[in-house]
């Protein structure tokens, strides 16, 4: 399936947003926040999110801000 | 006592984590600063690092309150997705909404800002709106649910100060009981200390600290500034006059 990840192409197996994490190297634990195609997926959404091709996925981290 | 959404700051000195040269800096910073809040926000990671997670454990590490902010949206509806991933991952309410409308600037939209603040207080956020000084803007921000507004000093990064005193000197005094930080465009301390003293109830600083060539000290300028500038504004400042007025007594001078 090829779907966008933070901008990027991704040619991924998943089926769903928990297990595009995993595939994408994120552990269970990781403190990031998601959204597809413009709207957040809460963490524990994230397992029954299924992925369609041409998603665009938003993985998002903690960062230095103003 | 000033509370801000129910809560007492150790301190009204709010410091922005970014730009600084290492998280060394920004650490030893935001501890001189004594800082009350620290804002952060929410970015994508570089390509395999997890600097995201670092930063996640230096903040925890501080024990300082953090209020993430939703920089660099310019519509509601990012705006709005960016608070909603913040609250997750920060694990707070407070969310400083961010709404640019003009990109030399970076001119709040105050527009979009009072729509984003609508939905956002009505999925239970405790809005900090960035804003100008605009007073009918704070009515409609008031309106839509803020108990707390955060009108520009100047455009952000700019250190120009207070660029319109006229009109934070009357959104303080038409609203005197709403907590009101001015947030963004302080370049030195005496801008800190002048807000404060025309009763400002915070500061937020991030550039003016991150981009001295000592961070550290100069947060403890800013620091005491803040500190000087509320006593100063308690203490009740004299009025100003055009024209001079001895203050040494003239009855009693000398003839010669």
């Amino acid at each position: 399936m090829q779907i966008q990840v933070n901008g990027e192409h991704h040619d991924v197996t998943a089926a769903s947003l928990a297990a595009l994490l995993d595939e994408l190297g994120y552990d269970a634990t990781a403190r990031v926040a998601t959204a597809v195609d413009g709207c957040f997926v809460a963490a524990s959404r994230r397992a029954t999110h299924p992925l369609h091709d041409g998603a665009q996925v938003e993985i998002l981290a903690p960062m230095q801000g103003g | 006592m000033t509370l801000f959404y129910g809560t007492e700051l150790a301190s009204r000195l709010m410091l922005g984590t970014a730009q600084y040269p290492s998280p060394e800096i920004l650490a030893d910073a935001v501890r001189r600063a004594g800082a009350g809040v620290v804002t952060v926000s929410l970015r994508r990671e570089a390509a395999g690092t997890r600097a995201g997670q670092a930063f996640w454990a230096l903040i925890r590490e501080l024990d300082v309150p953090v209020l993430p902010n939703t920089a660099g949206c310019h519509t509601v509806r990012e705006a709005v997705t960016t608070a909603q991933m913040a609250r997750e991952v920060f694990g707070t309410d407070w969310i400083k909404l961010e709404v640019i409308g003009e990109s030399d600037t970076l001119q709040p939209d105050m527009f979009a800002l009072v729509e984003a603040a609508r939905i956002l207080t009505e999925d239970g956020f405790r809005v900090f709106p960035y804003m100008t000084e605009d007073l009918v803007g704070a009515e409609r921000l008031l309106r839509a649910g803020c108990e707390v507004l955060m009108p520009w000093g100047a455009p952000i990064g700019s250190g120009k100060g207070l660029n319109n005193l006229f009109g934070l000197r009357a959104l303080r005094a038409h609203f005197p009981d709403v907590p009101m930080v001015v947030d963004a465009g302080i370049g030195v301390p005496s801008h800190a200390a002048q807000a404060m003293e025309l009763g400002y109830d915070a500061v937020l600083i991030n550039t003016a600290v991150a981009k001295a060539g000592n961070p550290a000290e100069m947060a403890r300028a800013f620091a005491m500034a803040v500190e000087a500038g509320r006593m100063a504004y308690i203490a009740d400042p004299m009025e100003e006059r055009d024209m001079a007025v001895p203050s040494t007594p003239v009855i009693g001078q000398a003839v010669l």
